[in-house]
């Protein structure tokens, strides 16, 4: 098939201070084709393609569309170039229906006619097989509803270059499938269309060439059928990767967490925690997925003391440990009493019991402290603050998704982030950084975070390093649970690959692990179970080695088809 | 390589980009550049404004002489520039802890007004019934007390229902001020509202009258240095500043830590009030404080909160202050005049910061070419 070029970009730098973006990038699209730009997270795909859109000006190069030079020096330009960008973050009204939010800030001639745009948004919905209804309100509509208003958006405006940046990450894998077949009949249509992405399933699946970016350099142009996921893999990160996800057995998994029909609302009085309940064991890893916003950060922060709860226990349960029996018990009717339920003994292995023995002897006994008793120790951490909950012993770390605005200072540097958890420590009204001086010695060698040293504000490190700093710090207080949530998220592949590894070890040590994650392969690969929360109730909670993605993928969108059926149908 | 550029399409004429960061050296290094360039333009201002100037041009080294003069030109000019210096550095470090919490105190002027008149209300009624010395603690008590009060009003309402600090404070200033009038009508029967020189309560001058409270100002500097740094306290203020959430998911109680730092940065400002009624003034008008709680507001910024770096900046503000009424004084122009060159070198001060953060670029320039 003849292929006529739409538009090419010559020699593109692009500088951010003393960073490089993008070095001498070359890349060109042709007509009819849908091309995949993929790199790791931070290596300048998306500063390249908002070159394209008119959000950055670039410092060096040009770019020709059907050959002629042009220059893009705003969103306007962009479009009256006919290049489209779909954002990662959509730019919706939310007040405003699919076509009004459609027709603003377009300068059209003639009366504003709402019902023609409402019949030209339906042409354009038919013609390419979306389903949207253009009166329904923004506020009404699903992430890929919205998702579907910023694409027909962008072709209302007559694009013939369309731009997505990572168009899949809020979606499931049902409406993953969906998406790309529209974009496939875009294509047919004759329009280009370029997806940013860092996942290489999708980049095989859908595109027909991949242009791969690796620190700010073009590394080179591929047509996706002579090429597989090695060597997109290799060309990406620049060297041969494993990329399977290590998973070993859960080691004598023990209950440690209960959580009990959790019921939280919102500020806004909007329930955002429906009657939760899970149980999170020792020494394995339990995945939560879900669409984004489905009640994830709400969840965890119930958990670590962090939200006001409606109702719900959240037990936390420390393994069978040996108690003196004493003053708690000092009433000889409740000695007896305990010593029904749990067998006393001397910490030798030797059994102790009460029989034939008069009350004096017994009590001396006690007193003295020797008579031991295994029990569970079990601690009720509903309505603790996050203080309260550590004073109590209960070692649970917490890793948050936004890693610099709440598990981190940005402008701290690494020794005082180090302290954040444990400065209290000591009766001084001084801080002392010698201790937490060394623990960020020690995980910058364990963790291999590039800084210059442990003075250097978190906010200059890279995304990974950040988060090896955050995870660090968090491994470091020895936790019973500990919690994480999108540890991965914008981090490139090997530093994704630590954090797996760091999680592992921790589960094979005991720990129980629970896992917040948006990438379904990672999450089955990873964990052991993964639950799976919808609109902030259960909908399931399924065995991470037989079940399959499309399984989770229902789960995560059940109720919401049920309701929204309508709509989609 | 963007020799034959086509000139038809239109191409941003500047456009900007974020410097990384800068060495310090570089960035003192476009600061005085600043003030320089700032004195420059004072200069032409003052050709165009000052009678004088214009016919005597050769009078132009005489005039930026001046400034020097305006603070140093005899012993009791420096004694004065040393105190004044004082003062205003002593309400900017009360200011600073408030400030790390990016809790924008802005009744500094109220507060230390607050605690002259604790201190001045203790001398008017017992002074000279008690021991002078008794006197003198018992108003450095009601100062403390007094701006604590003054400051910790608008924190608990922050902390309980998240007021906007920055209002509430101004607000009070105003209060303070129409209390303070109050008094002055109750204490001054005449009606004057001048209430004139007490004779109890005056702090002891050893050697000169200032020195005490330059002492005690550097002591000061050097204690809000440590405890903002060092000391745990410092580290809460630090952290609630930055993200309110991260000190929520580490078990930071906001609302104590806002409520404790505005307790100790009211007392400060009490502090300063006690200096200027024990040390300097001895009586109160509504005007004790002479609006240097809102300059030091601006001596805090320019110091990016740093205790030790606001004597450099209090010390910049005051020499402008002196140096530009000295001009006046000399040149008889309109007493408005020192006004415009501190705005102007001010301006470029504040003004340089931008080139410090942010790099410029021309169009058809190369990559390197920037302009500083």
């Amino acid at each position: 098939m003849e292929k006529k070029l739409a538009l090419q970009m010559r020699g593109i730098t692009k500088r951010f201070g003393s960073v490089v973006a993008n070095n001498h990038v070359d890349l060109d699209v042709y007509q009819g084709e849908i091309l995949a730009i993929l790199g790791e997270n931070g290596c300048g795909k998306t500063t390249l393609m908002n070159m394209l859109a008119g959000i950055y000006f670039p410092d060096e190069g040009e770019i020709l569309i059907n050959g002629k030079e042009v220059v893009i020096s705003s969103p306007k330009d962009a479009f009256d170039y006919r290049i489209g960008m779909i954002h990662q973050h959509f730019k919706l009204v939310d007040l405003f229906t699919a076509a009004q939010n459609i027709i603003l800030g377009m300068e059209e001639q003639g009366r504003y006619n709402l019902k023609e745009v409402n019949t030209r948004v339906s042409g354009i919905a038919a013609k390419y097989g979306f389903h949207l209804d253009p009166q329904k309100k923004v506020y009404e509509m699903s992430v890929s509803e919205k998702q579907t208003v910023e694409i027909i958006k962008v072709l209302y405006r007559g694009a013939d270059t369309l731009i997505l940046d990572e168009p899949t990450a809020v979606l499931t894998p049902q409406e993953i499938d969906r998406l790309f077949a529209v974009l496939k009949k875009m294509k047919e249509d004759g329009k280009s269309v370029i997806i940013i992405t860092h996942k290489l399933n999708e980049v095989l699946e859908v595109s027909d060439r991949v242009a791969i970016l690796r620190r700010g350099e073009h590394i080179a142009t591929v047509n996706t059928c002579e090429t597989n996921e090695a060597q997109l893999t290799e060309m990406m990160v620049g060297k041969k990767v494993e990329l399977t996800i290590r998973r070993p057995d859960p080691v004598d998994p023990t209950p440690r967490l209960f959580v009990r029909n959790l019921n939280l609302y919102d500020e806004e009085h909007v329930q955002v925690l429906k009657n939760i309940s899970f149980t999170a064991n020792g020494g394995e890893i339990l995945g939560i997925a879900g669409i984004a916003g489905s009640g994830q950060r709400e969840l965890l922060e119930s958990i670590s003391g962090l939200q006001q709860l409606e109702s719900g226990e959240i037990i936390f349960k420390n393994p069978k440990k040996d108690r003196p029996v004493t003053f708690f018990h000092k009433s000889m009717k409740k000695v007896q009493e305990l010593g029904k339920e749990h067998a006393f003994h001397d910490g030798n292995g030797r059994e102790i019991s009460f029989e034939g023995m008069r009350r004096s002897e017994i009590r001396k006994l006690v007193e003295s402290g020797k008579v031991l008793f295994r029990e569970d120790e079990t601690i009720n951490l509903r309505d603790r603050t996050p203080l309260e909950i550590r004073q109590l012993g209960v070692h649970l770390s917490f890793v948050p998704e936004d890693r610099l605005g709440m598990g981190l200072v940005g402008s701290m540097d690494l020794t005082d982030n180090m302290m954040l958890r444990s400065y209290r420590k000591g009766t001084a009204g001084f801080l002392d950084r010698g201790k937490p001086k060394a623990l960020a010695e020690q995980i910058i060698e364990e963790l291999q975070i590039v800084t210059p040293g442990v003075s250097t504000p978190v906010r200059t490190l890279s995304g990974g390093n950040v988060q090896k700093v955050l995870v660090g710090r968090e491994i470091a207080y020895a936790p019973k649970v500990l919690m994480a949530a999108y540890p991965v998220r914008g981090l490139d592949i090997n530093s994704s690959y630590t954090i797996y590894d760091l999680l592992n070890q921790q589960k094979e040590s005991g720990v129980a692990v629970i896992f917040v994650g948006e990438d379904l392969d990672v999450l089955l690969a990873l964990c052991d179970r993964i639950l799976v929360l919808n609109g902030g109730a259960v909908t399931g909670i399924v065995d991470a080695r037989t079940a399959t993605k499309e399984e989770i993928g229902l789960l995560m969108t059940r109720t919401e088809s049920r309701e929204g059926g309508e709509a989609r149908e | 390589m963007s020799k034959e550029r086509n000139r038809e399409v239109r191409e941003p004429l500047i456009h900007l980009t974020r410097r990384s960061s800068m060495k310090p050296l570089q960035a003192w290094g476009i600061r005085i550049l600043a003030v320089l360039l700032g004195l420059l333009i004072c200069g032409i201002a003052a050709f165009l404004l000052v009678d004088k100037l214009q016919k005597n041009p050769e009078r132009i080294g005489e005039f930026y002489y001046t400034f020097i003069r305006g603070s140093f030109g005899t012993p009791r000019k420096a004694w004065k520039f040393f105190k004044d210096l004082a003062i205003l550095l002593s309400i900017a470090l009360a200011l600073t802890p408030a400030f790390r919490m990016r809790f924008w105190n802005t009744g500094a002027e109220g507060q230390t007004l607050m605690g002259v008149l604790g201190a001045i209300s203790v001398a008017f009624y017992w002074g000279g019934k008690i021991p002078e010395w008794l006197l003198l603690v018992l108003m450095f008590a009601s100062s403390l007390l007094c701006g604590a009060v003054w400051g910790v009003i608008p924190a608990l309402f922050k902390a309980k229902w998240n007021t906007n600090e920055t209002l509430f404070t101004l607000m009070m200033n105003y209060v303070a001020s129409y209390i303070v009038a109050y008094f002055l009508v109750i204490w001054v029967p005449s009606g004057s509202s001048n209430l004139g020189k007490l004779k109890y309560g005056k702090l002891p001058s050893f050697g000169h009258d200032y020195l005490v409270i330059i002492l005690v100002t550097l002591l000061l500097t050097a204690a809000l240095h440590i405890y903002l740094n060092y000391s745990k306290h410092g580290y809460e203020i630090n952290v609630v500043g930055e993200s309110v959430r991260t000190a929520r998911y580490v078990g930071i109680g906001v609302g104590k830590v806002i409520v404790r730092t505005m307790i100790l940065s009211g007392a400060l400002c009490g502090l300063a009030g006690y200096m200027i009624a024990a040390g300097l003034d001895q009586t109160i008008t509504t005007e004790s404080v002479g609006g240097q709680g809102f300059t030091a507001i601006m001596v805090c910024w320019l110091a990016k909160f740093n205790p030790i770096g606001m004597i450099l900046t209090s010390g910049l503000v005051t020499l402008l202050d002196h140096g530009a009424a000295q001009i006046s004084q000399d040149f008889s122009v309109a007493a408005d005049f020192p006004d415009v060159v501190v705005g102007i070198i001010l301006f470029f001060i504040i003004g340089s910061e931008f080139f410090i953060n942010y790099q410029l670029h021309f169009r058809g320039h190369g990559k390197e070419e920037s302009v500083k």
